[in-house]
């Protein structure tokens, strides 16, 4: 049905994530095309880098909260101020279940937040239901 | 103590019934609260004065088109109060108009669903949302 794959901004330091991310999204057929930040820095700079004013904006953004340089919610509060960005689905993925992390993340506007399992089969289950939810069922911006 | 709620602001009957159906296949007990305006809606989210509130719910399903009161009305209140501003709202609704869309997430909505036509998508859908909002979200912690 797309033409183009959906874009997926995965905000994440750790390799072995990163590794594990692209592992089950093949493993649960995920039509993405996954781009991935290693810090905050990283992450702002490719949001408003020319080639994002003009190309296909992601379709979800999944932050994890630890990020070097800047942090995980000073990515989600730039993301929500900037216009070209303030509507982009942002779910933040993290190990951290603080009550604090929870509140400030759908205080800045996060659209959801969920705990990354430890067990690699639970983490697959998440990936594959946060594929059809957001890429699938969500309505994206027009 | 446990008592998760789900919130379905629906005034169309039919709607009402597919979504009850389909939330109840599920083993998750969960109560589902039923409202079929938005006036409804925000007395039983902000109670009628000098009553005890009533227990936030966990999730709220809000369709667009209701009476009295319209959804995006419903949410701009949710968003403006302290007690209901981080609850999940998922807009749920036959419109595809662009404008609602827009206007739900300019409002807050977490997340915009279209209501499948054909009734076994329309079930899949609702079950698919519930898996993920009551399941794999972790909802804020109500104040």
């Amino acid at each position: 049905m797309h033409a183009t794959p959906a874009l997926i901004l995965l905000i994440e330091d750790n390799p072995d994530d990163e590794l594990l991310m692209r592992r089950a999204l093949s493993q649960n057929h995920v039509e993405a095309e996954l781009v991935v930040a290693h810090d905050g820095e990283e992450a702002i700079a490719y949001l408003y880098s020319q080639e994002m004013q003009q190309g296909p904006r992601p379709a979800l953004i999944l932050l994890d909260l630890k990020l070097p340089k800047v942090s995980g919610l000073e990515v989600l509060r730039r993301i929500r101020a900037h216009e070209t960005t303030a509507h982009l689905p942002v779910v933040i993925l993290t190990t951290s279940s603080e009550e604090r992390d929870i509140l400030e993340s759908y205080r800045l506007g996060g659209n959801s937040y969920i705990k990354k399992p430890v067990d690699f089969a639970e983490f697959s289950c998440v990936v594959r239901n946060l594929g059809l939810y957001w890429l699938e069922l969500n309505e994206p911006l027009p | 103590m446990n008592r998760r709620v789900v919130l379905l602001v629906e005034d169309n009957p039919d709607d009402e019934l597919l979504t009850i159906r389909a939330l109840k296949k599920s083993k998750m007990l969960n109560e589902i609260i039923v409202v079929r305006d938005g006036a409804e809606a925000l007395a039983y989210l902000f109670g009628e004065s000098g009553n005890t509130p009533n227990l936030l719910p966990e999730l709220i399903l809000l369709d667009l088109r209701l009476p009295k009161v319209d959804g995006l009305e419903v949410l701009r209140r949710l968003r403006q109060h302290p007690r209901t501003k981080l609850l999940p709202v998922v807009v749920l609704t036959t419109s595809d108009e662009e404008r609602d869309v827009l206007q739900s997430y300019d409002l807050g909505a977490n997340s915009y669903v279209r209501k499948p036509v054909d009734f076994a998508q329309f079930m899949r859908a609702i079950q698919q949302l519930e898996l993920y909002w009551l399941v794999l979200n972790v909802a804020p912690p109500v104040a």
